[in-house]
């Protein structure tokens, strides 16, 4: 197990929080909160070592060209696929939206 | 309604995950939960051994109402550690239930719903999680002199080792044909008696055996349920209604002991033994 | 030597000596109504019996018999007890190895056995018994939860071969896909996960400690250093209540006690 800190610039922060996910086997859960202005900060604790570079290229392909809301998330990985990262952020991103 | 109706009317309980069957269960708007994930109130223990902890540690308490009653939910997340108990999953659940007695000592009838799908104790966690379980023991036994317990096996983990025991203590339980009930996990026994005794990858000699239709056969649970939402919730708010059962199952000592005296414990035992021997508990 | 301990039943003897033993239960129930001082007291052991109907439960395993059996040896307290002054203690002397595996077992619904036991001993308790658990041997998963650990005052010999756990070592390797070496190095540093009665101890479970000269065949002094501890857990039971309040607030259980402090807060 490792855990892995990310930052990126952001916006303003959501007003809403949430959690989506779970550690199960294959999955991972996401916890979303307001953050400071202009800053959107990345806690990941991951069952899978020797990730860092995987997840940095991650956000940073999520948030190329955007300016994503000021957020801190945190992320407990039990080894989901890439794909299913993307999916539970985008699904936690559609549920403080709707806040 | 033609077959295919039923089924698209149904929304599966089995499916949901813990915090969304304590949702499907109380009446709209009511679930409040205590201790939420973004309290990080997290196991002390599993990071230290480079296990990934989850923000609830796997258990969600909600306050709530079922139908107008008072109740406390607590819910186990079987998909996290194959629902295992550890210290502070297994403190939530004995705590909400001290709680519950509390209340009712000043007047307040909470009940409780018990959603259980665990394999017992948290080897990581292993000797507090054996203690909480014992405190959940206590507490169900305190809190049923007042009010229903009331537990619920869906599946798909099942309820096994410590928990079957708390399952057991409860007033009413509610299985599915998905659930599965007993103190020993098959691999467990497997290892422990060999593969004669119990074959773990028969998965229709497990069922057979503890699986919730044939637990409901036997008496030894009160409802079967099928994996709907709407009948589940049903079925808890009934049993809720009842109020206390006139006997619990875990006070019938005598009759059980008199049955197990009228068996033939010499040859393998088969499912259908079970029935014959514990059948007319029903009437 | 056996392949079972005689643990249980030599302290059982020793304790019981001079009381009425009860007759009438199966053979791996020894049960017996006496004195500790001016205090009446039950003393309860599962032992051995090599005979057992069940096969799966003749080294001193609980099984089906045994809990259900326990439930039913303590339900006659209760009853028996009810209008009384002076309730009887209940003296569950602990020396098991594990609950019984066993297809009959599983199929029979031994969890719902266990259940019953559990029951009647948080039953004593709530009726004003004092329920003291004395730990001689093994308390090992569900065998301790069945007898023993709803007492509300535990006491724990110093031996090594008093343990308290929820798998043996070697299942609890085989699961975490550990070996047995590397399960023992982990549990070393993690309290919860030790084997050894120091290392439980520190979880604040145990209400005391004792250390005895025999541990297989108490002596003279061992069985009066041991009737004057019990003698003292009665009496402490009557002072301070009979809930389970007394096995929190050890460092080694702090989240026990955070959570509770916190459910009563959000409450």
């Amino acid at each position: 197990m490792e855990t892995l800190s990310f930052e990126f610039p952001a916006g303003q922060p959501p007003r809403g929080r949430t959690l989506v996910g779970c550690v199960g086997s294959g999955d991972l859960e996401v916890l979303i909160e307001p953050g400071q202005a202009g800053k959107l900060t990345i806690t990941v604790q991951t069952s899978v070592n020797g990730s860092e570079q995987r997840w940095q290229h991650l956000f940073a392909r999520m948030f190329d060209g955007q300016t994503p809301p000021a957020m801190d998330i945190d992320i407990h990985d039990f080894g989901a696929t890439p794909g299913v990262v993307r999916l539970r952020l985008e699904q936690g991103f559609e549920e403080i939206g709707h806040d | 309604m033609t077959d295919s109706a039923a089924l698209l009317t149904k929304h599966s309980f089995v499916e949901l995950g813990a915090r969304q069957r304590a949702k499907a269960l109380l009446d709209a708007g009511t679930f409040r939960e205590l201790l939420d994930p973004f309290q990080r109130v997290m196991s002390p223990w599993l990071s230290r051994q480079g296990v990934v902890p989850q923000a609830d540690d796997g258990v969600i308490i909600a306050k709530g109402s079922i139908d107008g009653l008072p109740v406390v939910i607590a819910a186990i997340e079987g998909a996290f550690q194959g629902g295992s108990l550890g210290e502070v999953g297994g403190a939530k659940i004995a705590g909400s239930l001290e709680l519950a007695a509390e209340d009712n000592r000043k007047g307040i009838a909470t009940r409780a719903v018990l959603l259980l799908e665990t394999g017992g104790v948290r080897l990581q966690e292993a000797n507090l999680g054996l203690a909480a379980i014992a405190d959940i023991h206590a507490a169900i036994v305190d809190l049923r002199q007042y009010q229903p317990v009331v537990g619920v096996v869906a599946g798909s983990v099942g309820c096994f080792g410590g928990m079957s025991i708390a399952a057991g203590l409860c007033s009413y339980l509610l299985v599915t044909q998905e659930a599965r009930l007993g103190l020993n996990g098959p691999q467990v026994i497997e290892q422990e008696a060999g593969l004669e005794e119990y074959d773990s990858r028969d998965r229709p000699f497990i069922w057979s055996l503890t699986g919730g239709e044939q637990r409901f056969a036997t008496g030894l649970v009160d409802r079967y349920a099928s994996d709907d939402v709407a009948q589940i919730r049903q079925q808890v708010s009934e049993l809720l209604q009842q109020g206390l059962p006139a006997q619990q199952r875990s006070t019938q000592a005598e009759l059980f002991l008199q049955r197990l005296a009228r068996l033939d414990a010499e040859p393998q035992i088969e499912p259908s033994v079970v029935r014959d021997l514990y059948q007319g508990e029903r009437s | 030597m056996s392949s079972y301990s005689l643990r249980g039943l030599n302290w059982f003897n020793a304790l019981s000596a001079g009381a009425k033993a009860v007759d009438g239960l199966t053979a791996s129930l020894k049960v017996a109504d006496g004195f500790l001082g001016e205090q009446p007291v039950r003393f309860i052991a599962v032992v051995a019996d090599p005979d057992n109907r069940f096969v799966r439960a003749r080294n001193g395993e609980v099984g089906l018999l045994e809990g259900w059996g326990l439930a039913k040896v303590v339900d006659e307290v209760i009853a028996a007890d009810q209008d009384k002054p002076q309730k009887r203690a209940v003296i569950a002397i602990v020396d098991v190895p594990s609950q019984a595996y066993g297809r009959r077992e599983e199929a029979l619904g031994i969890h719902q056995a266990l259940a019953g036991a559990a029951d009647s001993y948080a039953r004593a308790r709530l009726a004003g018994h004092a329920v003291i658990g004395l730990l001689v041997g093994k308390a090992m998963s569900g065998a301790f939860l069945a007898h023993g650990y709803q007492a509300n005052r535990l006491i724990a010999l110093r031996d090594p071969g008093v343990m308290v756990h929820a798998m043996g070592k070697a299942s609890a390797a085989r699961v975490t896909l550990r070996s047995v070496e590397e399960l023992e190095t982990l549990a070393a540093s993690v309290p919860p996960m030790a084997y050894d009665i120091d290392s439980y101890a520190s979880l604040g479970l145990l209400w005391e400690t004792l250390s005895v000269e025999q541990i297989e065949q108490p002596s003279a002094s061992d069985l009066a250093r041991v009737t004057e501890c019990l003698n003292l857990a009665i009496d402490d039971v009557a002072a301070k209540g009979h809930d389970l309040s007394g096995r929190l607030g050890a460092a080694n259980r702090a989240a026990s006690s955070k959570v509770r402090q916190l459910l009563r807060e959000q409450w």
